[in-house]
């Protein structure tokens, strides 16, 4: 039993994925990318060793942002582009509770868009789902700040004049501290990255890649596409060579003269297993990690997916306490 | 010679005495203000103080727009107010006389920091000639011409200081000459200076011996004929404290996380002039008070909505703009009937308006200003001391009735001060959280399941067995799930109303100072308590039939309001804005219609002007 502010101390039961379901049928279109995220977090969140009631779901407003809903645990569905605002001061407050946030592109990165980075460079211990569609879906199809540049929407039937945000290189320019993509239809993959980030201590922000059925149906397929998928993913582990393509012959090289990224084929040009870059997720600096994550926008380089970067120190919330707790053995002695 | 001066120098008791320090934004009117009211208030007196400063940290040094000022009113019986006009002007340049000498008593004392009368500084106030040597103003007030420059450096010659350095000693002389005019012991300043500038020595140095040289030159120079002395004033016994409103308000709020041993959290972004509270209140960090600083006035109240939805007593603070920008969480904390109290402490609108100066024009937007139906308890406070309270009040109705409550207090209590008496912590409203530990409804946990007042159950993160999802979409009135059903939503819209009626239960009845029926009633809220309970007192005295209503909460308005405005032929509300409580008042009560007293000048109201347009009336 427990009251408030206080969690209290007893076996942690064992659960199956059906113990956070609430019950509800989730209301996305058929063939929604959404159905696949939660099936994957349910799935992640039995083996995580947190208490069902210890683990709050907040959300904004948009098709995503209905997960909460679905959770059988403590949920908010707050407003247009807020969640991280009302889960920093869940998090501020009782640091103990486990807090994701889930949120869509629109939802983060364009209303939000400051709680968004505030909630990042803070560091405080909340972990961001965010669903990237690239397309505006609850209000049936208006341009997104992750759509392309050119794309046609309804309200840009000539085309978008708008760059779209590289979503990872955002997160990591805001100091999040573990950082990550997957994409909805690699099950394996995604239950991977969910699990690293509920261990991760600190601002996560994993992206996504969800398909849109009805708005945007097939915004990934080039890098979901059978045929193609080996040449246009890169599948980032940590303290493994930066491989890809069918035989994993193609890697990435750190140009040192350039200071840049290049695909090199081993074999090729003298090029071995050797010259290509090791990935090291735990580098404190951010910086390769974010040549990483603008590979995507380049002409002829894979799309970068798992965790780019996941580094330890020390959380807001945990200073937050520090800091109290300091005041009160100050107070009483 | 000047030893016999002062045996000479009689002193003259003063039941009450109004002073303005004004000077430029540098220099230090507001310290020199503030010591000065401790010491008032340490020797016993009732006060109140109104400081007055620009927006601009610092305006064009002796410009007219950089003029800082400092008014406290002092005295042996009971003070409402900082005082209409000054009996006494501390004027420390040009520009502070030009702007400030009109408010002065015919009669009053002026004192004058002469060396700061030089020709640049007698230009950039717009003065053609020294008005210092103008028959007029020597004719009507009693001018006291002191050259603080000079007698400063004096007084620091040889002490290594720079002229800069020198320059920014003289308000300690200003104080010193004060301090000696009101019959003030000097001793407790001298300590104060020393701790004030401990980690600088040399100037904790230049600033003792200034303000001696200040408080010798009053003795000794022939000058000054006669000091004054304002007796203690009959407080009822108890310790004090001299506190503004908003400090009053951060104590209000840690003390409810000492009573209740629950956290505070306060989320909040700064905005002037709110921003002490936030300030005072992460200094209450080993009381159980948690403060967050977030990126904006809507993270701001969204940490707190969170943190409410995780039982704690969640506070946000503000000023206008800020409520604005609020209004659409505060649409999700009604329809989550979620417990939270926001702080509006209000100033001159709309958007950057009179950022430092006082209004109180937010009313109808605390009442009205959001989307939907979207009803919540407003209450105000009545006095810098008062905010202690208000704020108690105000968290004690948010979490018995789950909702949302919007306090009002103003520019004018934040900054201004009065002597607070330290209650005992058993005499205070109680705020009692309750939390749903176990199902509600056959096993099961029913989160909009309400008691007879219509108060939902508050089930937190961390209680097994209750988890449950609550969010802005219209609920079910039993389950609380979500549900667009239009008769659900309608009866759902008319609960959370009703609720909010309800908590008439808890707003005390209006009571009528003076005339209990009559000619006029005066009916006030929030700041302008003082000024009307001032004003009503004098009209009382006078034998006039006059009542005053001051009202704390706006809504639910007080039970008997209505037939206590039967009772008089006028009703007058006198408030700094264009007439909202009247507005209001006209829509509650129909057939009423008000009379209207308005300023809308960035001051608070005069008790003079005030007792005059009731005079007129009657």
């Amino acid at each position: 039993m427990s009251t408030n502010g206080q969690t209290v101390n007893t076996a942690l039961p064992v659960y199956t994925k059906k113990d956070f379901e609430s019950g509800i049928d989730p209301r996305w279109c058929p063939g929604c990318g959404d159905f696949s995220i939660i099936n994957q977090v349910q799935k992640t969140l039995p083996s995580v060793g947190v208490k069902r009631e210890n683990i709050v779901f907040v959300s904004g407003i948009g098709c995503s942002s209905r997960f909460p809903y679905y959770m059988n645990n403590y949920g908010m569905h707050t407003l247009h582009g807020r969640a991280p605002s009302f889960a920093s001061g869940i998090k501020v407050s009782r640091p103990e509770l486990m807090v994701w946030i889930v949120t869509g592109d629109g939802d983060a990165l364009a209303i939000g868009g400051n709680h968004f980075i505030h909630a990042m460079r803070r560091n405080l211990d909340l972990k961001l789902l965010m669903f990237n569609n690239r397309i505006y879906g609850l209000t049936k199809g208006q341009v997104s700040p992750t759509s392309e540049l050119y794309k046609k929407t309804k309200t840009t039937p000539h085309g978008s004049p708008d760059y779209p945000f590289n979503p990872p290189a955002l997160a990591l320019g805001a100091g999040a501290t573990f950082v990550a993509r997957t994409i909805d239809v690699e099950g394996a993959h995604m239950g991977g990255v969910i699990k690293a980030a509920a261990e991760h201590k600190g601002s996560v922000f994993v992206e996504v890649f969800q398909n849109c059925p009805v708005f945007n149906d097939g915004a990934y397929t080039f890098i979901t596409e059978k045929a193609t998928k080996a040449d246009a993913q890169l599948r980032m582990e940590h303290g493994k060579p930066l491989l890809f393509g069918k035989d994993n012959k193609k890697g990435i090289r750190f140009n040192a003269k350039s200071a840049e990224l290049e695909v090199v084929t081993i074999g090729q040009d003298g090029v071995t297993e050797a010259d290509v870059l090791v990935h090291d997720a735990h580098r404190a600096d951010p910086t390769i990690a974010f040549m990483l994550a603008n590979l995507s926008e380049k002409a002829g380089f894979p799309t970068p997916i798992g965790v780019f970067r996941d580094v330890r120190k020390a959380t807001a919330d945990e200073i937050t306490w520090e800091i109290i707790g300091k005041a009160k053995r100050a107070r009483s002695t | 010679m000047s030893t016999q001066a002062s045996a000479t120098k009689s002193k003259v008791q003063v039941e009450t005495v109004t002073i303005r320090f004004v000077g430029d934004s540098g220099d230090g009117m507001q310290l020199t203000g503030t010591e000065f009211t401790k010491a008032n208030a340490i020797a016993g007196a009732d006060l109140a103080t109104f400081p007055d400063y620009p927006a601009e940290i610092r305006a064009p040094a002796g410009s007219l727009a950089g003029v800082s000022g400092y008014q406290v009113n002092f005295g042996s019986r009971e003070i409402h107010t900082p005082g209409d006009a000054p009996d006494v002007l501390v004027a420390m340049n040009p520009a502070a006389l030009k702007t400030n000498l009109p408010d002065l008593k015919t009669g009053g004392m002026l004192i004058v920091n002469g060396g700061a009368f030089t020709e640049s500084n007698l230009e950039k106030a717009g003065y053609k000639s020294n008005p210092l040597d103008d028959a007029a103003l020597k004719q009507n007030y009693k001018i006291f011409n002191v050259d603080m420059n000079k007698l400063t450096e004096t007084a620091l010659a040889g002490s290594g200081l720079s002229n800069k350095e020198i320059a920014r000693c003289k308000n300690y002389f200003a104080l010193g000459l004060m301090y000696w005019l009101y019959s003030r012991p000097a001793d407790p300043q001298i300590e104060s200076i020393a701790k004030k500038f401990a980690k600088k020595p040399e100037m904790a140095d230049a600033n003792q011996k200034v303000f001696r040289a200040g408080h010798a030159f009053g003795e000794t120079s022939e000058i000054f004929f006669a000091r004054y002395e304002v007796p203690a004033s009959k407080l009822p016994p108890g310790t004090y404290r001299n506190v503004t409103g908003n400090f009053a308000t951060a104590l209000g709020f840690a003390t409810v996380a000492k009573t209740t041993g629950r956290q505070v959290f306060l989320g909040s972004y700064p905005i002037t002039p709110a921003t002490e509270i936030l300030q005072e209140m992460s200094y209450f960090k080993e009381h159980g008070v948690v403060t967050y600083q977030a990126e904006d006035e809507i993270a701001g109240i969204g940490s707190a909505i969170g943190a409410s939805f995780a039982g704690a007593l969640a506070v946000t603070t503000t000023s206008g703009p800020g409520l604005a920008l609020k209004t659409e969480m505060l649409g999700l904390a009604v329809i989550a009937e979620l417990p939270l109290v926001v702080v509006n402490v209000q100033r001159g609108g709309p958007s950057t308006g009179m950022p430092t100066k006082t209004e109180q024009a937010d009313l109808l937007m605390a009442l009205y200003g959001r989307h939907g139906e979207a009803p919540l308890p407003v209450l105000a406070a009545q006095s810098p001391a008062d905010c202690f309270y208000a704020a108690i009040e105000a968290m004690k109705i948010a979490v018995k009735w789950m909702t949302p409550v919007i306090l009002l207090t103003d520019g004018y209590l934040a900054n201004g001060s009065e002597p607070f008496r330290i209650p005992d912590p058993k005499d205070l409203a109680k705020v009692e959280p309750k939390y749903q530990t176990t199902p509600n409804h056959d096993g099961q946990y029913m989160p909009y399941l309400r008691d007879a007042k219509l108060i939902r159950p508050w089930a937190v993160p961390g209680t097994p067995g209750l988890e449950h999802r609550i969010g802005g979409l219209e609920k079910d009135s039993m389950t609380g799930m979500v549900s667009y059903d239009g008769g659900n939503h309608e009866k759902m819209v008319k609960t959370r109303a009703q609720k909010i009626r309800n908590v008439v239960e808890d707003v005390p009845d209006a009571e009528v100072f003076g005339q209990k029926s009559g000619d006029v009633l005066l009916l006030s809220w929030g700041g302008t308590f003082g000024a009307v309970r001032g004003a009503a007192e004098e009209l009382v005295n006078q034998g006039r039939k006059v009542g005053h209503v001051h009202l704390r909460w706006l809504n639910p308005l007080p039970k008997n309001l209505g037939a206590v405005l039967k009772g008089f032929k006028k009703v007058l509300v006198p408030e700094v804005n264009d007439g909202q409580l009247a507005t209001y008042l006209r829509s509650t009560f129909p057939g009423l219609d008000p009379l209207q007293f308005n300023r809308i000048n960035g001051k608070p109201l005069k008790i003079t002007e005030l007792a005059a347009k009731v005079v007129e009336l009657l």
